[in-house]
């Protein structure tokens, strides 16, 4: 039963609370640019791997498929990931949804940063924002958030 | 996750936060979540179905919609599966004179070859040592069973990384001997469960935790229910 327990763990971590919840009304899908933004370290081959407690982020080509995780933690199946990267991040579906006109666009560029992070303060005083006003210059409406 | 969720709504991004952990995104509270109660690791549920995954994006755009913050659940759950799921047959012994640990990793080679060949490196086997050393990071982990200290057995690097690109060699071994891709946790169930390399990994770590080290060093060699 390593999932159930191993989610127990992560359960009693400490979560940060916002006293203000920010929220932007997007334009229509069908004409909204999307980008996925992963925290389970993605990064390409050849890019620079994730360090421990890595507070950066990664710049992620959609050209390209060849995504690996440099996620530093035993708690989690790698196998799903490892057979199919649509299973942690689903490029090969927006795709289709843009084809199709679900959504207008798919984003040149994506993020990944690393999730497992105990102290948080520098990412949500620098890297987060960077990456937000990075994709947001970069013609970005809607971000989907995946975990590992 | 969540937290970058609210950093990004902030810059003008409007954002769906997909969380598979519930305490964590009720706490957090993004501005659009989709709670999925599907394995770590597999935050769109199930790999090689983009049916299973498009119905996921589906609700997670819908979300969209909403006029204020909100956190809904995905209908559908994925369960773990166990190492019954993975059907490895483990190579049998064709060296005795080898120890059998040793003996099982190089007969896995073909099948860590072929892992690679049909998905590539994705899980990043290979990113503290290659996968030439793993031998000598094995036989060091067996000094450590036997009882000496971790830091004179020759261990290539901090343990719990070297952990991971054993297990990952042997995950993708796995992938490499089935005719599926197993079911959540089954490949790393199998690991420790089954062979002997995931005997001597835990033995190893129940040495250095029994001779004192500091939990840093031993408790991420394995999962933490281990």
């Amino acid at each position: 039963m390593s999932d159930t327990q191993v989610k127990a763990m992560a359960e009693d971590m400490e979560a940060p609370v916002f006293e203000q919840v920010a929220f932007t009304q997007p334009p229509e899908l069908s004409e909204a640019t999307v980008a996925i933004v992963s925290t389970a370290s993605l990064h390409h081959e050849g890019q620079e791997d994730f360090a421990p407690a890595d507070v950066g982020y990664r710049v992620l080509d959609n050209r390209k498929r060849d995504y690996q995780t440099g996620h530093w933690s035993p708690n989690f199946d790698a196998i799903g990931f490892a057979a199919d990267f649509n299973t942690v991040i689903p490029l090969d579906r927006l795709d289709e949804l843009e084809a199709v006109g679900k959504i207008g666009k798919v984003s040149d560029i994506h993020l990944s940063y690393a999730g497992n992070q105990f102290d948080l303060s520098a990412i949500r005083t620098d890297s987060g924002p960077a990456g937000a006003k990075f994709l947001k210059e970069s013609g970005v409406d809607v971000v989907i958030f995946t975990p590992v | 996750m969540s937290t970058l969720a609210h950093i990004f709504e902030t810059a003008g991004i409007a954002t769906v936060a997909l969380g598979s952990v519930r305490k964590q995104i009720e706490s957090t509270a993004p501005p659009r979540g989709l709670l999925c109660d599907f394995p770590l690791g597999r935050p769109l549920g199930k790999p090689d179905d983009a049916e299973f995954q498009h119905r996921v994006l589906s609700h997670a755009f819908s979300l969209l919609q909403a006029q204020q913050p909100v956190l809904e659940e995905f209908a559908e759950s994925v369960e773990e599966g166990g190492a019954e799921g993975l059907a490895c047959p483990l190579p049998p012994r064709s060296n005795e004179e080898l120890p059998a640990v040793i003996d099982e990793f190089r007969g896995l080679r073909p099948a860590y070859d072929r892992g690679i060949a049909r998905y590539g490196n994705r899980a990043g086997t290979g990113r503290v040592i290659s996968v030439d050393e793993l031998e000598r990071a094995i036989e060091a982990l067996i000094r450590v069973v036997d009882g000496t200290p971790w830091k004179q057995a020759g261990i290539p690097g901090i343990p719990s990384r070297v952990a991971q690109d054993i297990r990952g060699y042997y995950e993708l071994a796995a992938l490499g001997l089935s005719d599926h891709i197993p079911a959540a946790w089954a490949g790393t169930n199998w690991f420790f469960g089954e062979t002997e390399v995931g005997e001597i990994l835990l033995a190893a770590r129940a040495a250095m935790q029994a001779s004192g080290e500091k939990r840093p060093i031993w408790f991420y060699m394995a999962p933490g229910d281990r």
